[in-house]
């Protein structure tokens, strides 16, 4: 490598930028200060860790609550019970999470007709939003598993749809909000340009403003569908047994709680995955909007 | 005929009058700058010619047929009319091929292939062929508004609306966009444009309107209304534009 002079350095020939002093001296202090950061997080979390441990394990009652909320024997005892009714859990969820967005999509949907034709339809979208925002779930739920079937008509689904039938109605309601949110912060500019284009009311919405309002609201979505999934446990009221639910019988048979303790972790466990789709989608969604 | 007739338009926004009983004809072939300040009226001249303001009063026709009367459908009136904002509205989570192939394929119902062979041809045209499948945000603005220009003229339009088509734009992007009108005008493309741009409506522009006040006060060749404006509000508003060295 020969080494050019600075005074024949062409300005065409891209130079190797090298860092002034100045900059230098700020990076090594930035290095430092990072440093220093780790380290300081690193001490703290130990000594609020070490203090919490101590502080329940030396707890007067500590042997006692341990016994009666985390032993290992009746944890393994109660896990297929368990698992049996999380499986209820999780194809509940499935089912209610797609009507419910189905159902809330429509409501919005019918929410932003205009004109006095469809003001019914309008009136009607409305009040099941208050409604079934209002309504506390376990009533709605009641309801629709016991008071519908005591109707005793042909043909009545079972316990299990009905209380599905619940959930969607209740989570139904506040999708529909997040996405009446999401259709209406699409500025009315793309609304003037799709329709001088000659696109009709309905392709507009199709081909321009739900896409865009679909993946703004995204993040409000999925967290209302991680919310659905600790609700969908409540069908257990009406009798199905559900992984709370199991964990109850098998507390009752040994009059020990850690089964709860057990259905709590699996919870959590089937939480993580949809909690970190949401999170993933929120981070591209304001990557997205930062990237101009 | 005359491609558009509009007569006695009224407009109101909540009492305030923006149009105040407009005449403006257009010739076919012929491009008519709209010169004015700012709340003169002409974009809401350009949004109710294409329907997409309901008018208080007053007819509009387009190739001699009255479009403001509430039984034409207005979607079908739009896809005859281009129109381009100031904003260029591209939609963003479509492609820029998809952005021009949106109203061939839903609106025309041509089949996707066909629709984008004829998307890529206009591309490739004003020079952005490389750029079908990007999204709008890689885009620079010049290349946007130039996009939205395409977009509108894949409906083979009758009439083109163009309104402030260059406001947004850096100083040096201005130009590719001019350009591209001026490209269209010798295509002989029949033009509506609201600008501020006095030296291109000058130069491109067959006949120059004044608006005031929601009127056109004054019209005529661009040599005349801008070189020697008869009425006293023109010569006000052109001096104002000569001060801030805008002609």
């Amino acid at each position: 490598m020969s080494r050019v002079s600075p005074h024949h350095d062409s300005p065409a020939s891209p130079r190797r930028h090298v860092a002034s002093t100045a900059q230098r001296q700020r990076a090594a202090y930035r290095r430092r200060q990072t440093t220093r950061s780790v380290l300081v997080a690193a001490a703290s979390t130990a000594v609020l860790g070490t203090l919490l441990v101590v502080a329940v394990t030396g707890a007067p009652g500590w042997d006692r609550v341990r016994r009666s909320f985390l032993d290992p024997q009746i944890a393994r005892d109660a896990l297929p019970d368990v698992l049996a009714g999380l499986w209820l859990n999780v194809r509940l969820l499935a089912c209610c999470a797609v009507g419910a967005l189905l159902l809330g999509l429509l409501i919005a949907l019918l929410r932003t007709l205009r004109g006095p034709v469809f003001f019914p339809v309008r009136a009607l979208a409305a009040g099941y939003t208050y409604t079934f925002r209002g309504l506390p779930l376990i009533i709605v739920l009641y309801v629709l598993t016991l008071g519908v079937p005591g109707l005793r008509l042909q043909g009545m689904p079972p316990v299990l749809v009905l209380g599905g039938l619940a959930l969607v109605l209740t989570y139904g309601g506040y999708l529909a909000e997040v996405f009446r949110a999401g259709i209406e912060s699409i500025h009315p500019s793309q609304l003037a340009a799709a329709r001088s284009l000659g696109l009709t009311y309905r392709q507009t919405m199709r081909h321009v403003v739900l896409p865009q309002a679909v993946r703004r609201v995204a993040p409000p979505l999925l967290n209302d569908v991680v919310a659905l999934q600790k609700d969908v446990g409540l069908v257990s009221l009406a009798g199905p047994i559900d992984a709370v639910r199991a964990a109850q019988i098998a507390t009752a048979q040994t009059f020990n709680y850690t089964p709860y303790i057990l259905a709590g972790v699996l919870f959590v466990l089937l939480a993580i995955p949809l909690i970190a789709v949401t999170d993933w989608v929120t981070l591209r969604s304001a990557r997205r909007q930062s990237g101009g | 005929m005359p491609v558009l007739t509009c007569r006695g338009l009224r407009k109101e926004f909540g009492g305030q009058v923006v149009l105040d009983g407009l005449d403006l004809t257009v010739e076919d072939h012929q491009v008519v700058a709209l010169i004015g300040a700012s709340g003169s009226g002409k974009s809401t001249l350009l949004r109710c010619v294409n329907l997409l303001e309901e008018l208080d009063d007053g007819t509009i026709e387009l190739d001699g047929v009255e479009i403001s009367d509430p039984r034409v459908d207005p979607d079908r009136v739009r896809r005859r009319i281009g129109m381009v904002f100031q904003s260029y509205n591209l939609f963003p989570h479509l492609s820029v091929l998809d952005n021009v192939t949106l109203a061939p394929r839903r609106v025309h119902r041509r089949e996707r292939a066909e629709a984008e062979a004829q998307a890529r041809e206009l591309l490739d045209r004003v020079g952005l062929g490389g750029k079908a499948d990007a999204y709008p945000d890689r885009l620079s603005g010049g290349q946007q508004q130039r996009v939205a220009i395409v977009r509108a003229l894949a409906n083979s339009p009758r009439l083109m609306l163009l309104d402030e088509v260059t406001s947004a734009l850096d100083p040096e992007l201005v130009g590719e966009v001019l350009a591209m009108i001026r490209d269209l005008k010798s295509a002989g493309m029949t033009m509506v444009l609201a600008t501020h741009e006095m030296g291109f409506a000058r130069e491109v522009a067959d006949r120059v309107c004044f608006l005031d006040a929601g009127r056109v006060v004054e019209a005529g060749p661009p040599a005349q209304v801008l070189g020697e404006p008869t009425h006293p509000r023109t010569r006000q508003f052109l001096k104002r534009i000569i001060d801030a060295g805008r002609l």
